[in-house]
Parts: structure tokens; sequence; C-alpha cells
């Protein structure tokens, strides 16, 4: 049976750089110049790329452990990031503490840039908690798992910048899948209509579930802002540097009133949706083989050995780095400790709520009825 | 003291929520130039400029969804959705974001959204433009939900809502906002949460909200000249429904009449009747009785007026809680 969806169409540029889409360092490790954004990037050293290249690998790790966590029954769900950690640290470690995150629930590498405590990353999806941080306290809004449904808070909260006069920019992420939902839509047009200073960063991963982009597109997605108004940028998400330098560029705009920028990071999931699916049913081997050659952390290590920075020294420094992570963040999962039984009655509200203390003082009555 | 419509009086708990407080922002379509297709918002961006009052493109979910992000801001953003049955299209931002994120954030966030709904029937208007969709949101968790039946009610509930730190949803009732009444601008109301007896009884509790408050006292006074003492809760507060008063009201009365224009099924008038009859059941000299809005969509205006309790429908409720006469006379339960 065939199918009328084309599904390989938003991965040709990827394979032919070209003006339109940004490339800084091929998947050979390369480093390609770019006149437009290599500005964007020419104050980052090599010591620099090397913390960059720290960073993939901890995130990864860290992807790694708890999809083990996962398997062993310690997690209840977990959305792997794996491949996509160029796209996510690339834009991430761009943006200033007085920024503001609205993502969806795969951006832990963008959680972990923003400091996020590893043990805050897995309470939701251990179970103990509804979020595992405190928004204000990092400059990140606990994820939306309604897809789409953030990009409006960012637009939301962006305006809210530009009146309260400061320069401060709101970034949404979100995934292809996403651009199909009318939020995400609305949020572009409210954008637009209110230049608000809030970047759309799109992480193309080529999925949605088991639904390729081409489900979701008929032509690339960074062809859809200007049809809103707002200048997009399509750029090799698995490419750290170009990643970064798309997003500085789109950070300047906002926080000089150009407004809105959408940024179509082209990048692929490497592994499932969830720990619950099977890519397997799904996934064409040949086409995972080519996104495998085009892996975010082996250009970065391939370019940096070539220039000598990464020795391997330093390699095993960051990988005993990164087992000590994954070692805490195991530790910090399984010692999480249930809640209390009457915390299910807290925070519904933010003042007493007739309904909910009748309920709870009934629950606790009956629990009391309990013998201790 | 002023005299004013129930309009006006919302535009003037507006005004002074703006003038109070430089992070109360207004947003909705139309709510600029035109002042709103009921005028509420009449001269407020003229007077608080277009940062504060703000006309948005068409789409609800946008105009929620921003209002989300604002509030993650600091601001206390006012949106006003332009019909009742407009709201749909923001559904999910109400019920799945607003509601939650209090709760979601461990306390963390505040969402002190008030979503202004105009709603209800009885102005000939078209379909879409007559709903009383209040029990989707009285049913979902983390919303509050509210309605005012008088232009006092309506000024110091509106201020009330906005100042609140949780979402509010509060449902005007249209056919009512030309009614007019005694304002008193610095007056504070009636706690939150709280219902009002407008009217004491002792024969008949009826229970009632919004646009069919002013029914329900006719059809108390007609009652009346029956020798019938009608006792008129207005219950203002939808979520939480303030049961202390209504039962106080039932163990006095011992009958029961609820009236919405809402449909019946899996409405307010359920929520009502089940948890009296579980807290008065002793008390109760009869099963409660519902007088609501069919389970049929909206109807033209043409048949609006069978499908709208009115003051004799409302009778006959009281009639089949007195053990009378009634429409069901007759008939086997």
């Amino acid at each position: 049976m065939s199918t009328t969806v084309p599904v390989k169409a938003q991965n040709v540029a990827a394979e032919k750089p070209n003006p339109e889409f940004v490339q800084l360092l091929n998947a050979e490790g390369t480093r390609l110049s770019d006149d437009t954004y290599d500005p964007w990037v020419s104050d980052v050293t090599g010591d620099q790329l090397a913390s960059l290249y720290e960073d993939l690998i901890i995130v990864r790790r860290i992807d790694t452990e708890a999809t083990a966590l996962q398997r062993q029954g310690e997690l209840g769900l977990w959305p792997p990031l794996f491949g996509q950690e160029a796209a996510q640290v690339g834009s991430a470690r761009t943006l200033r503490p007085d920024d503001f995150v609205f993502s969806s629930y795969r951006e832990n590498a963008v959680a972990y840039c923003r400091g996020v405590a590893l043990q805050d990353l897995v309470r939701v999806w251990r179970g103990t908690a509804a979020s595992g941080w405190d928004p204000f306290s990092v400059g990140m809004a606990t994820p939306a798992v309604i897809i789409g449904a953030q990009t409006l808070h960012a637009t939301g909260y962006a305006v809210g910048c530009k009146n309260d006069g400061v320069d401060s920019v709101a970034v949404a992420y979100f995934g292809d899948g996403a651009t199909s939902e009318g939020d995400v839509s609305e949020a572009m047009i409210f954008a637009a209509s209110f230049n608000a200073p809030v970047i759309f960063f799109c992480q193309n991963n080529q999925w949605a579930i088991s639904e390729p982009v081409g489900l979701q597109a008929q032509r690339p997605i960074a062809e859809r802002a200007p049809g809103f108004g707002i200048p997009s940028i399509r750029v090799d998400g698995n490419d750290v540097l170009a990643v970064m330098a798309a997003t500085r560029s789109a950070l300047d705009r906002a926080r000089n009133g150009g407004g809105p920028t959408f940024i179509e990071a082209v990048t692929y999931r490497r592994g499932p949706h969830t720990t619950s699916d099977d890519p397997s049913r799904y996934v064409d081997p040949v086409v995972a083989k080519e996104w495998e050659a085009r892996d975010p952390i082996a250009r970065v290590e391939a370019f940096l050995r070539s220039e000598g920075i990464l020795t391997d020294e330093l390699a095993a420094s960051i990988q005993s780095r990164a087992d000590q992570v994954a070692a805490e963040f195991r530790h910090g999962c399984i010692s999480l400790q249930n809640p209390e039984p009457l915390s299910v009655f807290d925070n519904v509200y933010a003042t007493e709520h007739s309904g909910i203390a009748r309920q709870k003082s009934q629950y606790k009555a009956y629990l009391e009825g309990f013998e201790k | 003291m002023t005299e004013l419509t129930l309009a006006k009086a919302l535009g003037s708990g507006l005004r002074r929520a703006l003038s109070d407080d430089e992070k109360v922002v207004l947003l909705g379509e139309d709510i600029g130039k035109l002042g709103g297709v009921f005028r509420v918002t009449d001269g407020l961006q003229r007077d608080f400029g277009t940062e504060r009052v703000m006309d948005t493109p068409l789409a609800e979910a946008g105009i929620i969804g921003m209002a989300v992000g604002l509030a993650f801001r600091g601001y206390r953003p006012v949106c006003e959705i332009q019909f009742d049955g407009f709201i749909y299209p923001g559904f999910d931002q109400i019920v799945a974001q607003v509601a939650k994120l209090h709760y979601r954030t461990a306390g963390n966030v505040r969402m002190p959204l008030t979503i202004r709904v105009p709603y209800g029937g009885g102005i000939g208007a078209v379909e879409h433009h007559s709903e009383s969709p209040e029990a989707y949101f009285a049913h979902t968790a983390g919303l509050r939900v509210v309605t005012c039946s008088t232009p006092q009610d309506a000024h110091s509930m509106l201020r009330e809502a906005i100042a609140s730190d949780d979402p509010v949803l509060f449902f005007e009732p249209k056919r009512r906002y030309w009614t007019k009444g005694d304002v008193d601008e610095d007056a504070v109301g009636l706690p939150m949460g709280t219902a009002r007896v407008v009217v004491e009884g002792t024969d008949v509790t009826l229970v009632t909200y919004g646009p069919l408050v002013a029914t329900a006292l006719d059809a108390a006074e007609a009652a009346a000249n029956e020798g019938i003492s009608v006792e008129v809760v207005d219950l203002r507060s939808l979520s939480p429904v303030d049961f202390d008063t209504v039962s106080a009201s039932v163990q006095k009365t011992g009958r029961l009449v609820i009236t919405h224009e809402a449909s019946e099924s899996g409405g307010l008038g359920a929520e009502i009747a089940a948890t009296l009859t579980d807290r008065c059941f002793y008390y109760l000299e009869a099963a409660p009785v519902r007088i609501t809005g069919f389970d049929v969509p909206y109807p033209p205006a043409k048949l609006e007026e069978h499908f709208l309790p009115d003051l004799d429908r409302i009778l006959d409720g009281v009639d089949r809680a007195l053990g009378r006469v009634n429409s069901l006379t007759g008939w086997s339960a």
C-alpha cells in the first residue's frame, strides 16, 4: 500500500548545505564559513567549544541513564532527546538568566542548561510531583504536555517584557508536530501583531510519535513563518555552533525591538518518542543510518581533535564527569520520596476554596480512621 | 451611590481595577475603539492606552494563552470572550493551562486571570450567542466560576475577581446588561464564594443565579400572592457553591427548587440537588426539583421562550416541590 504523504521532503536540505540552510560545522567536523552567521560566533574559543562538547556528552549521558531508569521501573516514562543535543544546548547556552523559556517535555537538555537540578528533571516522570522546579528560579516554565500550548505563553510573556521596557526575551521550544496545532499559528499571529520579543524554536526532529514531518508540512517548516510576517532561519540542528549563531541573531533582533524570529533546527530524533513506543515499526533503518552519520557530538569531537583541543586526556576527564553526573542523577531519582497523601489537595487554588477544603477534611478523617 | 446599568457597572469596575493596579491589562476582540460589542469597555482604551487595553486578533486560544504568559510575567490579565458560544476554541487553554498551572508548579506560578463571558439567552440572538457553558468550568478544578445578577454585584464582584490570585471565569448575564441599579463603587461586596439570600421565605428554597435571579424574584412575588413563601438564593459563586447558605435555607424550608438556563443533564442543578440531598436528607419534605433549559442545543430565537425557564415554569416547579397540582400531576414516577 502506498502513501500519498511525502516523508522525505524535510531531509533534503540537511544533505546539501545552501545559503538558506545555516551550517558552520559539517558532519565530518569541518568548519564551514558563512558570511552572515560567522560573526555571531566569532568570539567562541576552542575551549568554549570544548565546554559545549562537554554539555553535549553530559546531556546524552543523562538521557541514557533516564532511559535505563525507566527500563528498571524507577520512572514511569521518559521522552528521550537522543540526537537533539546540539539543538537544545546550542540554543539554551546563548540565553541570559533573565530570558524565559517555555518548553515541551523533551527539552531536558535545555532545562539542564538553565540550571535545573538533576533530581528535578525526573520528579514528573517518577510521578512524585506535577512539576520538577520553580519556574522563576531557573527562568523556565515547567514543560507543557499539550502540544504547542506553550508558544502562546511565550508570546504573552514576551509582550509583558516589552511593556515592562526590559530587553529580556521569551523562547518557545516545540517540535515539528506542534506546528500543526492551532495554538502555534495563533502564537505567531499574536507575536507578529504585537511585535513580541519571542523566539519560536522549532526542533524539527522529523517525527510526531510515528508520524513523519511530511504529514505535518508539505514545505520546509521555516517557510511558514514569513507568511505570518516573522523572519525565519533554517539551521542544521545537529550543529551546535550554527544553532548558537542562529539563536544569537534572533535574540539580538528581539532585544533591539525587531520582534519575533522563527528558527527551524533540522535534526533527528534517534530514539523513540517516549520509552513507550517502538520506532522499529515506523523508522526506515537506512534513513536512521544516514542520520547517525550526522550525529551532533561526533562532528564537534572530530573538529576539536583536528584542532588539537580535545586530547585523550580531556576526553577521558569529560567522560568521567559525565559518569559522575549520571550517578548523581540516578541517586537523586531513586531517593525521591512519595508525597504525603493530603498533599493531593495542595495548591489547587492560591486561596481557600470551600469545596476542596471540605473534601480534604473528609479524606483526612477517613485516613485517620485506619490504625497506624 | 450612582444609578448604573449592569453593563456600565462592569465598565466602572474595570476602570477602577485599571486605575488601582498598573499590572491589570485588558485583552479581547473589539474592546478598544468599539468598546466591546456590548460597550462594557467603552472609553477604557482611550484613557489607559493600547498597552493596557489591547485589541487582539480574532482567536480565543490566543487571547487566553497570551494572558497566561502575561500572568507569568506578573500581570493580572482580564480577557473578554465576545460571546458564550465562542469560548470553546479557548477551552484547552482555560481547562488544561489556566486551571492547572498553580497546581502543576506547586504553587510557584499564579494565574490571576479574569475571563469575562457574556452568557445566556433571551436577547433573540443567532446560534452560538445565547449559551450557558458554566458547568464545564465549574467541573474543572483550579477555576473559580462566578456570575452576577445586579449592577452592584457586577461592579464589586468583577473587582474582586480581578484582585483574586486564582483564575476566575466571570459570567455576565447579557440579557440583564441594561438592568439599572444603584452602585456604590466603594462598597465591599460579599466575599467571593458566598451566596446571598435575596428574599427570605419559609415554604420553599428557590436557588438560582445570573440572569434568572430576576425571574425567580418575580416568581416569588407571584407565589406570595397565592400564599406561598419562597426564599430566593442567588448563588453568585458556581465554584465553589456556598452549600452552607443553601443548606441553612433548605433546613428551614424543607423544599428545594433549582433553576438555571443551562441544560439539565450534568448541570449545576444536579450538583446542588445531589449535595443537598446528602446534607439535608432528613429535612427534605420532597425531592429537589430542577427547572432548567432542555437537553437540546440552544434553539432558534423564535423558540427560546420555550427553552428558557420563565416565571410559570418556575412556579410549576414550586408546586411540584409542595406536592400541589402541577404539570407532572398524574404522571407516575
